[in-house]
């Protein structure tokens, strides 16, 4: 009796197992989409081409997940990136095999070196198929493991969820980073079953240090306190901690009343018209903050990496002070620039943990040396180093931006900038103000030009209400162009604010200071007629010659309600000053009137 | 009329950075714990070789299969700063448990596998057994003409053989580089 009974329960057991499994085993495609909206992906970018085609027939069926076609790969990453940038949330993209996948390449490794949390799910050839050169193959898990914090190859639909779970884990945590799926496309039509978020199978190793150790906390609040001549300088980091992390770094900056510097992808971070701030930092910074980075006596580094387009030349990067070192990275520290106090930690936790320290323990900066160090960034600042030569006929490029910004200001909207990148990207940096976090987005790590109109478009998905504008070049602005198109069709009111000089401005540049003056290749002949341009593409154009035309143009651009170039035809000789030249330390940096002392015989 | 040209061209200061001076560079055993996951050696060999690090020799086996965790011991050189970014780069890839630096971290045991193929024949035969049995090389293989000797050690042991065998008729060698462990009750990561 009791066998048969054992028997019948075990058998019931089973059965019951089966009609679970029938009722869980789903497509491998359905297991991406349920996993992605899961995730709370609510917008993914994307080209559809044959090896992703299940995966497009299932968002055919949803309305969960609005899907942006781009008209390139390249422009689906990069607005991913800006979705991701703009909201602190992780972007998400989607394309094909072979050629869809290489074309993403670029958009990772940007992502990688700017450290934006980014899903790429790549479709590849069918796992039969795969290493006999068929057609659209390409060895995407080869080519994107450089680029990117992690990928995966997944050859079995039973471990598609977790992989997608997982990716978005190691996409967002630590110091995030983009993240490829590639699947195959039989596995994309394959059965499995789905595994929900908490129960997903994950590396039981990846966990990026939080925490920072409090001893190493207490030594750099007291090293805070001790100081004569301190400089905050901040960087990345504070931004992807999310807004508390920005919060807890004005606390501690007034608390303080320490000068604080940013990297280029720290602005935002600490209020730009705040009187404690000394603007950018590093190779087209200011004068006032690279000074004070050579000349402090204890540098608080929170979340930068010491790039080699901040620090100038390492043998005489600030060469007389202690140096604290908060990074969620480990391998950040340590890298460029040996320091003295490294601490690896969550940016956010580690802010709030000086602050509490620096509270518990009464600590006050010393005063006496610190009116004195400021004194001495007064006169600094006395040099007005961003001065430029202002002209009634030629419109300057830093006259323009300082418009666009006057006007934008004016605006009652949420103003979000992106930049392509060169001369117009270091002078947005310098000359447009930027007070709160993830409004600024930009290459900074891999400087890729043509990132801006497709993070416009990404931001501007994420903020439909908001004011979005790309600044940018002639040169940039076309290696990205076709993706007006794409705005267009979400109807998108982004503003592409361009800066033409006819010239790759940078590259004049170097050419002009080191290179002899010879300009090779750098000036484009013929241009489109940027306003028949983006009238033919549905979007309005507006096109400013001489100064007096420039207001009225900015108030116009500002009223469209589709896409809009606005064409500056700018000063083409016009250089970006400061400037560090490559190997010379801060304290060589050349201002715009000392332009023409430079020894250019030098090359 | 073009010799004081290039002179100049010599002589000319680049205003780029000069390359920074290098340290005194060390040799350090690495001994990582991965998750034997496909590509897991690619993300390691492709850090080394995408960063510019060195690799003297490395081993990698399965060595816990109910786990699926493999070892790789690595021998590389590089200056102290390098050293330790080549650890830290390590510790950031998803499936690396753990990295341990055997070298500057613990007293540990190296050694190496060699497979020596050595064509010989009469007088030079009896030398290349005598210095076999010196150096604790067992003949695995024969012939009237060959042998195969194994011989394990540490690599400057293995060196010392190879290059004694080379006047007996040296024609052949298989060396499956470092393996490594720490001395001691603790294993890996303890």
């Amino acid at each position: 009796m009791t066998n048969t009974k054992t028997k019948k329960e075990e058998d019931d057991k089973i059965a019951s197992i089966e009609v679970n499994k029938k009722a869980k085993e789903m497509t491998g495609a359905e297991i991406i989409i349920e996993a992605l909206i899961e995730q709370g992906v609510d917008t993914i970018f994307g080209y559809p081409g044959g090896a992703v085609l299940p995966i497009y027939d299932e968002i055919f069926k949803q309305d969960k997940i609005k899907h942006v076609l781009v008209r390139q790969e390249g422009g689906a990453l990069h607005a991913a990136e800006g979705y991701a940038r703009s909201t602190g949330k992780v972007g998400c993209a989607l394309v094909t095999s072979g050629p869809g996948a290489t074309n993403a390449v670029t958009g990772l490794t940007d992502a990688l070196l700017d450290s934006i949390p980014v899903v790429c799910i790549t479709g590849q050839v069918p796992t039969f198929l795969i290493g006999t050169d068929a057609f659209q193959e390409a060895d995407t898990v080869g080519i994107t493991r450089p680029c990117t914090k992690h990928n995966y190859l997944v050859k079995d639909p039973n471990d598609l969820a977790s992989a997608v779970h997982e990716a978005f884990h190691i996409a967002r945590s630590g110091r995030p980073g983009p993240v490829v799926i590639d699947i195959p496309k039989d596995i994309q039509f394959a059965k499995g079953s789905y595994t929900k978020k908490e129960k997903a199978v994950m590396h039981t190793h990846y966990q990026p240090p939080i925490d920072p150790d409090m001893e190493a906390i207490e030594l750099a609040v007291e090293m805070m306190a001790e100081a004569k001549n301190p400089v905050f300088y901040t960087g990345g980091g504070v931004i992807n901690t999310g807004p508390g992390g920005s919060a807890a770094l004005r606390e501690l900056v007034r608390e303080t009343g320490f000068p604080i510097t940013s990297t280029l992808m720290g602005l935002g971070a600490y209020p730009a018209d705040d009187k404690q701030w000394l603007g950018m930092l590093g190779m087209h910074g200011t004068y006032e903050a690279n000074w004070a980075m050579h000349d402090c006596d204890v540098m608080i580094n929170i979340g930068a990496r010491f790039d080699d387009r901040v620090t100038g030349r390492i043998d005489k990067f600030s060469p007389d002070s202690k140096k604290i070192h908060v990074d969620i990275d480990a391998s950040s520290i340590n890298k460029n620039v040996v320091v003295d106090l490294p601490i690896v930690a969550d940016a956010e936790r580690a802010l709030k943990a000086m602050l509490e320290v620096w509270r518990k323990k009464g600590y006050k900066a010393d005063q006496k040396a610190l009116t004195k160090w400021w004194d001495k960034i007064d006169h600094w600042r006395a040099k007005n180093c961003l001065a430029y030569k202002k002209d009634k006929k030629i419109i300057k490029p830093q006259y323009a931006l300082e418009r666009l910004r006057y006007f934008m200001e004016k605006d009652k909207r949420e103003v979000f900038i992106t930049t392509e990148v060169g001369q117009h990207q270091m002078w947005a940096a310098q000359f447009l103000s930027f007070n709160k976090p993830n409004r600024w987005m930009t290459s900074g790590g891999l400087g890729t030009m043509g990132y801006g109109l497709p993070a416009a478009i990404g931001t501007q998905m994420a903020h439909p209400d908001a004011l979005v504008v790309d600044v940018a070049g002639e040169a940039s602005i076309l290696m990205n162009i076709q993706e007006m198109s794409t705005a267009v069709q979400y109807h998108l009111p982004v503003k592409i604010f361009i800066l033409n000089n006819q010239w790759m401005g940078m590259v004049r540049q170097w050419q002009e200071l080191l290179h002899g003056e010879r300009y090779s290749e750098s000036y484009t002949e013929s241009l489109p007629d940027f306003v028949k341009l983006a009238e033919a593409y549905g979007g309005k154009g507006f096109i400013a010659n001489t100064p007096d035309e420039l207001d009225d143009v900015i108030q116009k651009m500002l009223k469209t309600d589709c896409v809009t170039i606005v064409d500056v035809r700018v000063d083409q000789k016009e250089n970006c000053f400061p400037m560090i030249p490559s190997g010379k330390a801060h304290n060589e940096m050349i201002l715009s009137p000392d332009a023409d002392k430079f020894d250019k015989s030098l090359v | 009329m073009t010799e004081p040209k290039r002179q100049k061209r010599t002589k000319s200061v680049s205003v780029y950075a000069p390359a920074p001076i290098q340290e005194e560079e060390e040799t350090h055993i690495l001994a990582i714990l991965v998750n034997n996951e496909p590509g897991v050696l690619a993300r390691v060999i492709g850090l080394f070789s995408g960063r510019g690090y060195n690799i003297e020799s490395l081993t990698v086996a399965e060595t816990d299969q109910d786990q699926h965790l493999s070892r790789i011991t690595i021998v590389s050189t590089g200056t102290p700063v390098v050293i330790n970014q080549i650890k830290a780069q390590l510790d950031r890839l998803v499936p690396v448990l753990e990295v341990s630096d055997l070298t500057i971290e613990t007293a540990y045991v190296e050694r190496e596998l060699a497979l020596v193929k050595v064509n010989c024949t009469g007088e030079k035969r009896i030398e290349a057994l005598r210095c076999a049995d010196i150096f604790r090389a067992r003949a695995v293989d024969s012939t009237l003409e060959s042998f195969v000797f194994e011989i394990t050690g540490t690599s400057e042991k293995v060196n010392a053989f190879i290059d004694l065998m080379r006047p007996l008729g040296l024609v052949d060698v298989s060396r499956t580089g470092v393996a490594a462990i720490s001395r001691g009750k603790n294993p890996i990561g303890a």
